[in-house]
């Protein structure tokens, strides 16, 4: 396997990072841990097949999605893929909601009838969980559209991996958005694999971010592995969204530590790669140690962080387990919006 | 080697097509057992074989219509060597095999028009809201597709005619009539065309066809009869009281659906009286008389949509009457399905026909070629009777014989009759 | 009330004007309907008028624009997306129908998406395999969405505007040759219903269901077999084909008992295999018939003009399938 993409050009290094605040940046640690965490449990029920049919995992990620996150106000939309347990978790969506979500369960926050690539919150404007690559692009467009024509001054964040970057609807959505200057923020999540395929046999031109630019639209490239890097490039990005409004993009450096899915037996990538990213290259292990080195985290803040979060996930798989299912003679209902009288 | 021919299913038969194999070569067979369908133009007819053994080839297809008398297949005995078949009827016989053979006999395309009628679901349904039996309908419409219109001209027809006398199906099977019309010497016809008008000029229903053709086979012969036997007539009165006051009795020991009806009397005292004048139960070959042992009354019965048929009741003498209810049953239901016997239709000696319930006082039927007589009943009737002096009402019947004047006379004819009046007055002994 | 004279192109483009004027939520987003006035003309005018913000040109990205619609729609406009023709709708198809019809259900009934796609359709102006399509059978196939065929002026105005008030998404299929038909309609620019089918014609001896453009062929085909088969042919336009009437079909089946579908889809799989289906399931007694389906030939449309009329359903094709039904 070739050495791993990853640091960005120095040329091309962002600007320097602010400093480090306790409280923000344990915030920031319990959130990717929470993913995390809540990523293992959904892969153990998965196993006890209480969870069934697809299961893509965001372990590895989470900084990507937390990092984003902490950009974005209540009021801004986001659009992600089918693995948006990390976008969703970090956005607000209770742990509680998504488990039973994805044990089919009526209390999900899809009713039960999405599962795990089909999270939506309307309250918390999270529109999906799209399963189709490529195919939240468009929609993610039409929000922003949206928002120009009724004036309104707010992001919507578009999530998507480096496999949606060869679909037409990659080329079609960023040049509706450059050409109608729509406040879209383009996030792609490049782990370097779309499902079995490594970037470089899927894509002509692999710097994803050049391609972005060739549309007229301003693009930076980010190590998604460092929460405070990702954050920092977001809150700029997000802003020059906002104020233009226009379109931007960031191509975000990330790796998967998991397979595709649980059904992927993952024999596309070496042992060797996928171990240097698990060993030296883990956004929360190597968050901790810099707090640590900073001096801004202790071992009890972390037992205190991971004994809540296995509360919290114990109490969400419990909710799960005792919530009901959605009635059969409910099957056809919201096929169609019914409109009284 | 035996052949297996085309029989001669009625006088008038000269062909006939083989409808249906019911075995395959290869197979054993016993004499008597039915192993194909013939359809004539009165019905479709199990054929027996009256050869044991196995059959080596078969000579005809299905649908292969053949002069009476031809070779359909070849029956080998038991254990002898099978001979070099030429072309095989294998086919056909897979094809016979592969033919709807319904497990109770039925004639096959007779009973699968019945069960399967080509109708609109619309039409059916107008059917019922108008009362039309749907059955006997020509339909005009593709295959013979029974249409709305057909339906609703059936209707149209229906109230606008008067009510056809076509004689009702009894529950429990009389010897229904061939309607009596006028005093002798008119001949009896077979009943009126029933109730189907026909479209003009438009395709019929298999079952169609096959009314028309058997209207045509019985015209045939009847005009035939007429043409070539001399009839003379005779008449006898019978006091019906002893045999009715018999059957009261015999009957109380009975089911409803096991009574003794006094038709099966006058059947039996039929076939017991042509013992004594054995010239009546014989056939006319041509230029002679030939006389039969067995007594084989054919007993006339109407089918449903028009036609008639009168098959035989073998061995009628020998019989108890229960027996004879019985065997009467079983073949007027068998005829009305259409599945009535080779043997049956070819071996009366003898044919009786009777007016039901609501007929009229006296019948003069039309002997059916070969035979050389026929008996018929009226109605059961009262009328006065002078019993030792006195006026009495009682139950009488007129019977009748038209005889074949060729073959006996008034003295022989009239002490037949005799004896079938004697006979009834001591019912206990029929 | 008085009338107007429009064609069935400014019928619809007055169902835009009434609405892009009457409700700040509508815009009209498609290829070449701003400065071009639009491939069919019918949104002439209309940029003049609204402006480019709301009469937006869209580059040529099926998929792209009609996803932006869905998600316009999600954002709180009303959205009237104009694919060419259904021949290119064939790239949005999957936003389409993995989102547009999708989402209310797949979110557990939180989403609605009121977006209106409209698109020209049908064959005969010799434009050939890739050009002329009938596939309006393959929207009326998915749950979660509304399709719709105008076939008469006032349908194509007032069926448009009743689309607006839809919760839900609502393609409507403008057969092509009909952009140029005239007729008198109401002045005011008002809804009509869009649930059922019409009587377009009343008959006693067959019923004609058909939509779209082969309702003029059908009321043709009804002429001849009056005058010179004197036959009474009841002509059903079905309007909305999701969902169907299938309650005035049956109504009229049960006065006729016998019915010929005229569909200019490929009769495989097509609309008029399904309306048999259901006429059989729901009015199995009525039929006095088989039902005769009179659809395109299952060819890809040749551009030869006499190869194109006989593979597409003509009234000399529905003549014959009613007089073979022996009467």
């Amino acid at each position: 396997m070739s050495p791993p993409a990853g640091k960005p050009a120095a040329s091309k290094r962002p600007p320097r990072q602010p400093a480090l605040e306790r409280e923000h940046s344990l915030h920031l640690l319990r959130e990717m841990l929470r993913i995390r965490r809540f990523e293992e449990r959904a892969a153990e029920q998965y196993s006890l097949t209480r969870i069934r049919g697809f299961l893509h995992l965001y372990i590895g990620e989470e900084a990507v999605g937390v990092g984003v996150m902490q950009a974005l106000t209540p009021d801004d939309a986001i659009v992600a893929t089918y693995r948006e347990h990390g976008q969703a978790l970090a956005r607000g969506l209770p742990a509680a909601s998504l488990m039973s979500e994805m044990f089919g369960k009526a209390t999900g926050c899809s009713r039960g009838r999405g599962g795990s690539m089909h999270f939506f919150d309307i309250s918390r404007r999270f529109y999906g969980g799209n399963a189709i690559v490529g195919g939240g692009l468009p929609i993610a467009v039409g929000l922003a559209l949206a928002d120009r024509l009724q004036g309104r001054r707010r992001v919507t964040a578009c999530f998507f991996g480096d496999g949606a970057v060869a679909e037409g609807e990659f080329h079609e959505s960023l040049n509706l958005a450059a050409l109608w200057q729509l406040p879209v923020l383009f996030l792609c999540e490049n782990n370097e694999y779309a499902m079995g395929t490594s970037i470089r046999d899927e894509l002509a031109q692999p710097d994803i971010h050049l391609r972005a630019e060739s549309y007229g639209m301003p693009a930076e490239e980010v190590d998604g592995m460092d929460v405070v890097a990702v954050e920092t490039a977001a809150r700029r990005a997000a802003e020059a969204v906002r104020a233009e409004p226009g379109p931007r993009f960031l191509e975000l450096h990330t790796y998967r530590f998991r397979a595709h899915s649980m059904a992927d037996p993952d024999l596309y990538r070496g042992k060797d790669e996928v171990e240097h990213w698990k060993e030296e290259r883990d956004p929360i292990a190597l968050f901790e140690a810099r707090l640590r080195k900073a001096k801004l985290l202790t071992d009890d803040d972390l037992a205190s962080m991971e004994a809540d979060i296995a509360v919290e996930l114990d109490q969400a798989i419990a909710a799960a387990e005792a919530a009901p299912i959605e009635p059969l003679e409910d099957l056809t209902k919201d096929v169609y919006t019914l409109v009284a009288g | 080697m035996a052949d297996f021919v085309m029989p001669s299913l009625g006088a008038d038969m000269s062909a006939g097509t083989l409808a249906a194999w019911l075995k395959q070569p290869g197979e054993a067979v016993q004499r008597g057992e039915i192993i194909a369908i013939v359809h004539t133009d009165k019905a479709d007819v199990e054929v027996e074989v009256f050869t044991s053994g196995v059959i080596d080839r078969m000579l005809v297809e299905p649908g292969t219509e053949v002069p009476v008398g031809t070779p359909l297949a070849v029956i080998r005995e038991e254990g002898a060597a099978p001979a070099p078949t030429p072309a095989a009827p294998a086919p056909a016989a897979r094809a016979a095999a592969a033919a709807p053979a319904p497990p109770a006999p039925a004639a096959a395309a007779a009973a699968a028009a019945e069960h399967h009628l080509l109708i609109s679901p619309s039409a059916r349904q107008l059917g019922h809201e108008l009362g039309i039996e749907v059955e006997g309908l020509q339909g005009t419409g593709p295959g013979g597709r029974i249409q709305r219109r057909d339906v609703e001209a059936a209707a149209a027809a229906r109230d606008a005619a008067p009510q056809k006398v076509a004689p009702a199906p009894a529950p429990v099977p009389a010897p229904a009539a061939a309607a009596a019309p006028t005093p002798p010497p008119v001949a009896a016809a077979p009943p009126a065309a029933a109730a189907p008008t026909a479209a003009p000029a438009a395709p019929l229903s298999p079952a169609a066809e096959r009314n028309a053709a058997m209207r045509r086979a019985i015209a045939a012969s009847m005009s035939r009869s007429k043409r070539e036997i001399p009839h003379f007539y005779l008449g006898q009165t019978i006091d019906m009281s002893r045999s009715l006051a018999w059957l009261g009795q015999e009957n109380l020991r009975r089911p409803v659906t096991e009574r003794v009806l006094h038709g099966v009397l006058m059947v039996k005292a039929v076939a017991l009286a042509l013992r004594e004048v054995p010239e009546l139960n014989a056939v006319w070959s041509g230029d002679e008389l030939v006389r039969r042992d067995d007594v084989n009354v054919g007993v006339a019965i109407s089918l449903r949509g028009g036609g008639l048929v009168a098959p035989a009741i073998h061995h009628t003498d020998e019989l108890t009457v229960e027996e004879l209810m019985h065997a009467f049953r079983d073949l007027v239901s068998r005829a009305r399905a259409g599945s009535l016997r080779s043997s049956e239709m070819s071996e009366p000696t003898i044919t009786v026909t009777s007016i039901g319930e609501r007929g009229v006082e006296s019948i003069f039927g039309v002997i059916f070629p070969p035979q050389v007589a026929i008996v018929g009943f009226g109605t059961l009737v009262e009328r006065p009777w002078i019993s030792e002096g006195q006026i009495l009402p009682c139950p009488v019947v007129s019977a009748s014989l038209s005889a074949d004047h060729r073959v006996t006379d008034g003295h022989r004819a009239s002490q037949f009759l005799a004896a079938v009046d004697r006979l009834l007055q001591e019912p206990e002994e029929l | 009330m008085s009338t107007v004279k429009l064609t069935y192109r400014e019928a619809v483009r007055a169902a835009m004007r009434h609405a892009l004027a009457t409700d700040e939520r509508v815009f009209l987003m498609g290829e070449d309907v701003g400065g071009y006035g639009g491939a069919f003309a019918v949104s002439l005018g209309l940029l003049d008028e609204f402006g480019p913000e709301r009469v937006r040109n869209a580059p040529l990205s099926e998929s792209g624009f009609v996803g932006a619609g869905i998600g316009a729609a999600l954002g709180g406009m009303r959205p009237i997306v104009e694919v060419m023709t259904i021949n290119f709708s064939l790239l949005a198809l999957d936003q389409v129908v993995n989102n547009a019809a999708t989402m209310r259900y797949m979110s557990g009934g939180q989403l609605s998406v009121p977006i209106i796609v409209r698109m020209a359709t049908g064959g005969g102006r010799q434009m050939a395999a890739q050009h002329e399509h009938s596939l309006e059978v393959w929207y009326a196939h998915i749950p979660g969405i509304k399709a719709l065929a105008p076939a008469t002026v006032a349908d194509a105005r007032g069926m448009l505007i009743a689309a607006l008030e839809e919760p839900d998404p609502v393609f409507i299929f403008e057969h092509a040759l009909l952009y140029p038909m005239a007729d008198e309609i109401d002045e005011e620019p008002q809804a009509v219903d869009i649930a059922h089918a019409a009587v377009r014609r009343e008959g006693s001896d067959v019923t004609l269901v058909t939509y779209g453009g082969s309702l003029g062929k059908c009321l043709a085909a009804a002429a001849t077999l009056e005058e010179e088969h004197g036959l009474a042919a009841e002509v059903v336009d079905l309007r909305t084909l999701r969902p169907l009437d299938t309650e005035t079909i049956l109504a009229s089946l049960a006065k006729t008992h016998r019915m010929v579908i005229v569909d200019e889809g490929w009769k495989t799989g097509g609309l008029a295999g399904e309306i048999s289906a259901q006429v059989m399931e729901q009015g199995f007694d009525l039929l006095d018939w088989p039902v005769q389906r009179v659809c395109g030939v299952e060819v890809p449309m040749p551009y030869a003009k006499h190869l194109e009329e006989a593979a597409l359903p003509s009234a000399e094709r529905v003549v014959a399938a009613v007089t073979e039904m022996a009467f």
